[in-house]
């Protein structure tokens, strides 16, 4: 989920020497061919530094992204939802280690990509930097972030990296469940009582222009995406997705009778797709920077599962170190 | 490599009875008991095998994808390995 192109202010770097215009042009026709590219094949540094990025933050924000709705698995209204919240939860812990596992093929260590997660200098999606105030938040969390998510990895499955793909595969194949739960939470919600219904609306109104910027900064300000592109990272532009995931969640949200908080959407006869308002850009940026209601609390409560779980993590490697000696001797 | 690192697990899974095991992934862990729950964990919540191997990643000899002109080639231009290499009138049958 949430490759957003977080990567704007990447500096050029210097070229790597082994680069050579000969291996360069081989690889590229290796891509054009829609062969996939492994792990121990050679790779342009830029290749290499761009999926690791890329993916490192990907993994973060599966991570992240448990934090907003663990804050209800406690609340949850029924014995149902609860194990259903349980398991998607568990499920974006899983999505996250698939990434970590498939970034640790290109030669870093997840406990370094977990390091810079922890330091605040790696990024992750914009998204989770968002409240859940009612249960309404989840229902809308697995409907639009679910959604969105899925509409942004079902194009990496196809990525002409071998390993990123096969994760994709595998996390699309889970993801079609947290959407399905989420919207039948709103179903229910919006077939309850006027105050459930309000509740619904409410969140809806606060999930929506966040879940548009989960498809990144617009195509005319993005400038990794062509060569994303031409490496077939990327397959689809971020402007085109967003308008896929309006396109199929406008009829939607009509069917649950909410209407969505964008005055200026309207459906074009013309071009069969809806047109629809100006995205806030200044805060997308402000939230990546930092500056979102959550960003702070997020990083704190990861900080502090990682520090409280540093006994259990040694006390394992301990007993395995005791253990294998004893069998040695 | 701090001590609390744990190593890398290449995991792999058996399907179902009747296929073999194929390379599912890797995961981290402190021995081969919690690689085995871990496994399980991450990649068996849907029933998606019946049996699991892990091997330390470390263990894995892999051929040099360097090499592998020296290696695969050779056996481009050998044809005559295929059935479909030689000529049968039609006539024949059962063949």
């Amino acid at each position: 989920m949430y490759t957003q192109g977080l990567d704007q202010k990447q500096k050029k770097s210097a070229a790597d020497p082994a680069d050579t215009p000969e291996r360069l042009a081989a690889f590229q026709a290796r891509i054009d061919a829609e062969e996939k590219i492994e792990p121990k094949d050679w790779m342009p540094s830029g290749y290499r530094k761009t999926l690791i990025r890329q993916m490192s933050q990907h993994a973060h924000s599966e991570i992240v992204g448990m934090l907003p709705e663990g804050n209800w698995i406690t609340r949850a209204p029924t014995l149902r939802r609860k194990a259903i919240l349980l398991a998607k939860v568990q499920d974006e812990a899983g999505h996250g280690l698939y990434i970590y596992g498939a970034t640790e093929t290109l030669g870093v260590s997840r406990d370094d990509l977990v390091a810079d997660l922890l330091s605040g200098k790696a990024k992750y999606s914009s998204i989770f930097n968002y409240p859940t105030i009612t249960w309404a938040d989840i229902g809308t969390i697995g409907w639009l972030v679910d959604g969105a998510a899925i509409m942004n990895q079902i194009p990496l499955c196809r990525c002409s990296y071998g390993p990123y793909a096969r994760a994709m595969v595998r996390v699309c194949k889970e993801e079609s469940f947290h959407q399905r739960q989420g919207y039948e939470i709103m179903l229910e919600l919006c077939r309850g009582t006027a105050e459930q219904k309000r509740m619904a609306q409410d969140a809806l109104d606060r999930w929506w222009w966040p879940s548009l910027m989960m498809f990144g900064p617009s195509d005319k300000t993005s400038e990794h995406s062509a060569q994303s592109m031409a490496w077939k990272i990327k397959r689809i532009s971020n402007d085109e997705l967003r308008q896929k995931f309006v396109d199929v969640t406008v009829p939607q949200a009509e069917y649950l009778g909410l209407k969505m908080p964008d005055e200026d959407l309207v459906f074009d006869q013309k071009t069969g797709h809806y047109r629809f308002g100006e995205i806030d850009w200044q805060e997308f940026w402000e939230v990546l920077k930092g500056n979102g209601k959550c960003n702070r609390e997020r990083l704190e409560t990861r900080n502090r599962a990682h520090d409280e779980g540093r006994w259990v993590r040694q006390a394992a490697r301990a007993y395995a170190e005791k253990q294998a000696a004893r069998k040695a001797a | 490599m701090s001590k609390q690192d744990w190593p890398l697990y290449e995991v792999f899974i058996r399907a179902r009875s009747g296929l073999s095991h194929r390379h599912f992934g890797s995961i981290h862990a402190a021995d081969e008991a919690m690689a085995l729950d871990h496994a399980r964990d991450l990649y068996t919540r849907r029933n998606e095998g019946v049996s699991i191997w892990v091997v330390r990643s470390t263990e894995i000899i892999a051929s040099d994808p360097a090499d592998s002109a020296s290696l695969f080639e050779p056996a481009a231009d050998k044809i005559y390995r295929h059935p479909t290499f030689y000529k049968i009138p039609d006539d024949v049958e059962n063949m």
